[in-house]
C-alpha cells in the first residue's frame, strides 16, 4: 500500500529525514519508535504534506500514486489520515460543519453526491459512541475547550468518520491517562480491517500493549535503524534506546 | 470650483423649491445649517477624524436630488423577508405610504418625518436635532440643509412593541443620485422596541446616501437597532447615528456591512443617566476595492454606566477597513465600565486595516479596556482542515465564517440571526443575491 524509498526531508534548511525506507501492506500495523528528535513527527508531517517541510530526495508511492505530488487535501481523499499529536483548536467552526465538509469533499472526489442530512447525523452518532464522546459534540467548536483525552478521542472519531486506508497515529498516547488510552486504543482496534493499515508512532511501549503491532521499527537520526517483530518493543522498554544509539553510532 | 461650491450654489438657487414641500420645523434650521456647512467644507484627510477616508471624490459627482418630491416607482423584494415585522419603506429620502399600513399598538406613531413634523409639531420639536445639532460634522450640516423627509418612530411610555419594525431603505434612480435622509426614533420611559434597517441600491448608477438618525431612549427603555447594508460598489453610504440614553436604559446596536462601495458610519452614544447600558457591535465584510470606516464615540457622561463594543472586519483582495473607537469618561463618571474590542482579519497581503482605539478618562474609579488586533488566517488550522480533505477555499471560508460568529450572536431576533448567518455565508462564497437591476457587482 505504502512504499517509501530513500526519503530525505528538511525544515528551514535543517535535514531531519535522512533516507527513510519503509513498506506498509494492507492489514498491517507498524509501530515506529525512537528517541526525541529522531524525526518521528516529521515523517508524519511529510506524509500528509505539511508545507513547513521540504522533501529533498526520495519517493513515496501510495496505492500506485506518487503521494508527494498530491496536495494535502487530496492525500486525505486518497485515504490517508493523520491523528495529530497536538490537535489545533478552531473556535467558531462546529464539529458538524467541519465533518460534513470533510465527508462531502471525500465523496465529491470519488464522484458521489453529498451525504444526506439524516445519513450524516446517523453516522456522527454511530462513530462518536466508538470513542465515548458526549452528545454535545456536534455543536461544539473543533477541539475548543476539549481536554487532552477528548482531543485524542476526537482524532479517532474523525478517523472513524473518514474511514481511511492508511492511518497514522502520531504519539496518540501522549498526555493520556490509562482510561483514555484504553478508549482510544479500543476505537483504533475496532476500525481495523484486513484492507486498511496503520502506522503507530510512539515513544513508549504502553500503547502497544493495546494496539498490537505486526512490525516494529526504530527511527534514529532520521533513518530507520532497526526493524523486527513486536518483541523489539518489549526489549526497548526494558533496555531503553541507548544500546541502539551505540550500535548505530559505532557504524 | 471647490466641491462644496456646487452644493452652495445648489442651495442658493433652489432653496425655495427645497423648502416648499416641507414643514416649518424642518425648514427652521436650514439657513443656519447651510452657513455652518459653507464654513466647514467637506472633511479631507488632513482632518484627524477623516484620516483614513477621503470623502471628497464621492461628493464631487454631479448627483441629482429630488427636491420637488416626485414619486419614484419601485418594485423590490428585500433579502430579509419573512421576519415577522411591521414593514416600512423609505425610497431615497421619501417615506413611502403603502396600501395597507401595519396596525400598531395604541399611541405608537410610525410615519414619514415630514408628516410627523406637520401632524405632531410639539412632539417632534422636543427631540428633532437635539443631538445632531451639537455635532460639528459637515455631512451632518449638509443633511440638515437638504433634508426633506425620512422616517419617524415614536413609542409612548411603557409600550412594548411585540414585533420588530423593519425599515427597508432603497436607493432608486435612473441618474446618479444623492439622498439626504433623516430618521428620528423616540422611546419614552419604559418603552421597548426593535428596529431593523436594511439599505439596498437598485440601479447601476452612483448613489450617495447621507443619512442622519437620532434615537432618544427614555429611562428604563430598551432599544435594539440592527442595520444591514447590502449596496453595490458605486454607493457611498454616510450614516450618522446619535443615541441619547437616559438612566437604566438598555441599547443594542449591531451594524453589519455585507456588501458596499464606500461606507462611513459615525456613531455617537451619550450615556446621560446612571445605569444606562449600550452594546455596540458591528461587522464589515469587504473585498475587491470596498472601503468600510466605522467611527464610534461613546460618552460616559455620568456614573455607573456600561458600554461594550465589538467590531470585526474580514477584508479580502484590496479592501480597506478603518475603525476608530473613542471612549470618553467624564469627570465624576465613577464606576464606569467601558470595554472595547476590535478584531480584524486580512485574508490577503493587499487588504488593509487601520484600527485606532482611544480612551479619554477623567474619572478614577473605572474599568476601561481596549483591544485591537489585525491578523491573518491561522495556518495550523488551515492545514488541519486540509488534512481532513477540505479544500483550501472551503477551509478559508469556514475560518472566516467562524471569525464573525460572535458578532452575529449579538442579534436578539432569532429569525434575523438565522437569516444573517445565511447571508454572511453566501457573501463569503460569493453567492450573495443582488437586487434586480444591479449589474455592477458581478
Amino acid at each position: 500500500m505504502l512504499t517509501i524509498k530513500n526519503l530525505h526531508a528538511n525544515i528551514n534548511g535543517k535535514e531531519i529525514l535522512r533516507g527513510i525506507d519503509l513498506q506498509v501492506n494492507e492489514g498491517e500495523i507498524h509501530a515506529i519508535m525512537g528517541p526525541n528528535g529522531s524525526g518521528k513527527s516529521t515523517l508524519s508531517a511529510v506524509l500528509t504534506g505539511n508545507p513547513l517541510f521540504t522533501v529533498t530526495e526520495g519517493e513515496v508511492i501510495f496505492n500506485g500514486k506518487n503521494l508527494l505530488e498530491l496536495a494535502p487535501e487530496d492525500r486525505s481523499r486518497e485515504g490517508i489520515f493523520l491523528s495529530f499529536q497536538y490537535p489545533v483548536e478552531i473556535p467558531g467552526v462546529s464539529m458538524t460543519n467541519f465533518m460534513r465538509s470533510a465527508i462531502n469533499e471525500h465523496r465529491k472526489y470519488k464522484g458521489f453526491d453529498p451525504i444526506s442530512a439524516s445519513d450524516f447525523l446517523k453516522l456522527m452518532r454511530e462513530k462518536k459512541d466508538l470513542v465515548e464522546l458526549d452528545n454535545k459534540l456536534a455543536s461544539r467548536s473543533v477541539n475548543e475547550g476539549f481536554s487532552g483525552g477528548e482531543k485524542k478521542r476526537n482524532e479517532i472519531f474523525q478517523m472513524a468518520m473518514l474511514d481511511p486506508k492508511l492511518s497514522i497515529l502520531d504519539e496518540t498516547d501522549s498526555g493520556l491517562d490509562i482510561d483514555a488510552l484504553r478508549i482510544v486504543a479500543n476505537g483504533v482496534n475496532k476500525l481495523r480491517t484486513d484492507r486498511n493499515a496503520c502506522i503507530v508512532i510512539t515513544h513508549y511501549q504502553r500503547l502497544l500493549d493495546y494496539i498490537k503491532p505486526d512490525i516494529v521499527h526504530v527511527l534514529y537520526k532520521g533513518r530507520i535503524v532497526k526493524t523486527a517483530g513486536p518483541e523489539l518493543a518489549l526489549e526497548l522498554e526494558e533496555r531503553g534506546y541507548d544500546w541502539i544509539k551505540q550500535e548505530v553510532d559505532a557504524q | 470650483m471647490s466641491i462644496e461650491q456646487s452644493y452652495i450654489e445648489l442651495y442658493k438657487e433652489h432653496q425655495a423649491d427645497l423648502k416648499k414641500p416641507c414643514s416649518d420645523l424642518l425648514n427652521a434650521g436650514r439657513d443656519e445649517a447651510f452657513a455652518r456647512f459653507a464654513s466647514l467644507g467637506f472633511p479631507t484627510t488632513s482632518n484627524e477624524d477623516y484620516l483614513y477616508t477621503d470623502l471628497g471624490p464621492s461628493f464631487s459627482v454631479d448627483y441629482g436630488l429630488n427636491l420637488n418630491r416626485l414619486h419614484i416607482p419601485v418594485a423590490f423584494r428585500c433579502d430579509v423577508p419573512s421576519i415577522n415585522a411591521y414593514l416600512y419603506y423609505v425610497v431615497n429620502d421619501s417615506f413611502y405610504v403603502t396600501q395597507e399600513p401595519p396596525v400598531l399598538p395604541e399611541g405608537v406613531i410610525i410615519c414619514g418625518l415630514n408628516e410627523a413634523a406637520q401632524k405632531y409639531p410639539e412632539l417632534v420639536a422636543k427631540y428633532y436635532n437635539r443631538q445632531a445639532g451639537k455635532n460639528k460634522a459637515a455631512t451632518v450640516a449638509l443633511n440638515e440643509t437638504f433634508v426633506q423627509d425620512g422616517f419617524f418612530m415614536y413609542v409612548p411610555k411603557g409600550v412594548a412593541l411585540a414585533k420588530p419594525v423593519q425599515l427597508v431603505d432603497i436607493m432608486r434612480s435612473d441618474v446618479d443620485f444623492m439622498a439626504n435622509s433623516r430618521n428620528l426614533v423616540i422611546l419614552e420611559e419604559g418603552a421597548k422596541a426593535q428596529l431593523l434597517e436594511c439599505a439596498h441600491t437598485q440601479d447601476a448608477v452612483q448613489f450617495l446616501c447621507n443619512r442622519v438618525t437620532e434615537v432618544f431612549v427614555g429611562e428604563n427603555a430598551s432599544f435594539e437597532c440592527y442595520t444591514l447594508e447590502n449596496t453595490h460598489n458605486r454607493t457611498t453610504n454616510i450614516g450618522s447615528l446619535f443615541v441619547k440614553q437616559e438612566a437604566s436604559s438598555n441599547v443594542l446596536i449591531n451594524t453589519i456591512t455585507l456588501h458596499n462601495g464606500l461606507t462611513r458610519n459615525n456613531v455617537q452614544v451619550d450615556l446621560d443617566g446612571p445605569g444606562a447600558e449600550v452594546l455596540l457591535c458591528g461587522m464589515a465584510i469587504g473585498d475587491k476595492n470596498q472601503q468600510v470606516d466605522n467611527f464610534t464615540l461613546i460618552n460616559h457622561n455620568t456614573h455607573h454606566c456600561r458600554s461594550h463594543e465589538l467590531f470585526k472586519y474580514v477584508l479580502d483582495d484590496s479592501a480597506i477597513g478603518a475603525f476608530v473607537g473613542k471612549i470618553y469618561v467624564a469627570p465624576g463618571a465613577q464606576k464606569t465600565e467601558a470595554l472595547m474590542t476590535n478584531k480584524n482579519l486580512c485574508a490577503t497581503p493587499t487588504a488593509k486595516m487601520k484600527a485606532k482605539p482611544q480612551l479619554e478618562i477623567y474619572a478614577d474609579d473605572v474599568k476601561c479596556s481596549h483591544g485591537a488586533t489585525v491578523g491573518q488566517l491561522d495556518e495550523t488550522a488551515l492545514f488541519y482542515m486540509r488534512s481532513r480533505g477540505i479544500s483550501v477555499r472551503e477551509a478559508k471560508l469556514l475560518l472566516k465564517f467562524a471569525f464573525t460568529a460572535d458578532v452575529i450572536e449579538n442579534i436578539r431576533i432569532d429569525a434575523l440571526k438565522d437569516r444573517i448567518h445565511l447571508l454572511v455565508e453566501k457573501r463569503f462564497r460569493g453567492e450573495l443575491s443582488k437586487c434586480a437591476g444591479c449589474v455592477i457587482c458581478q
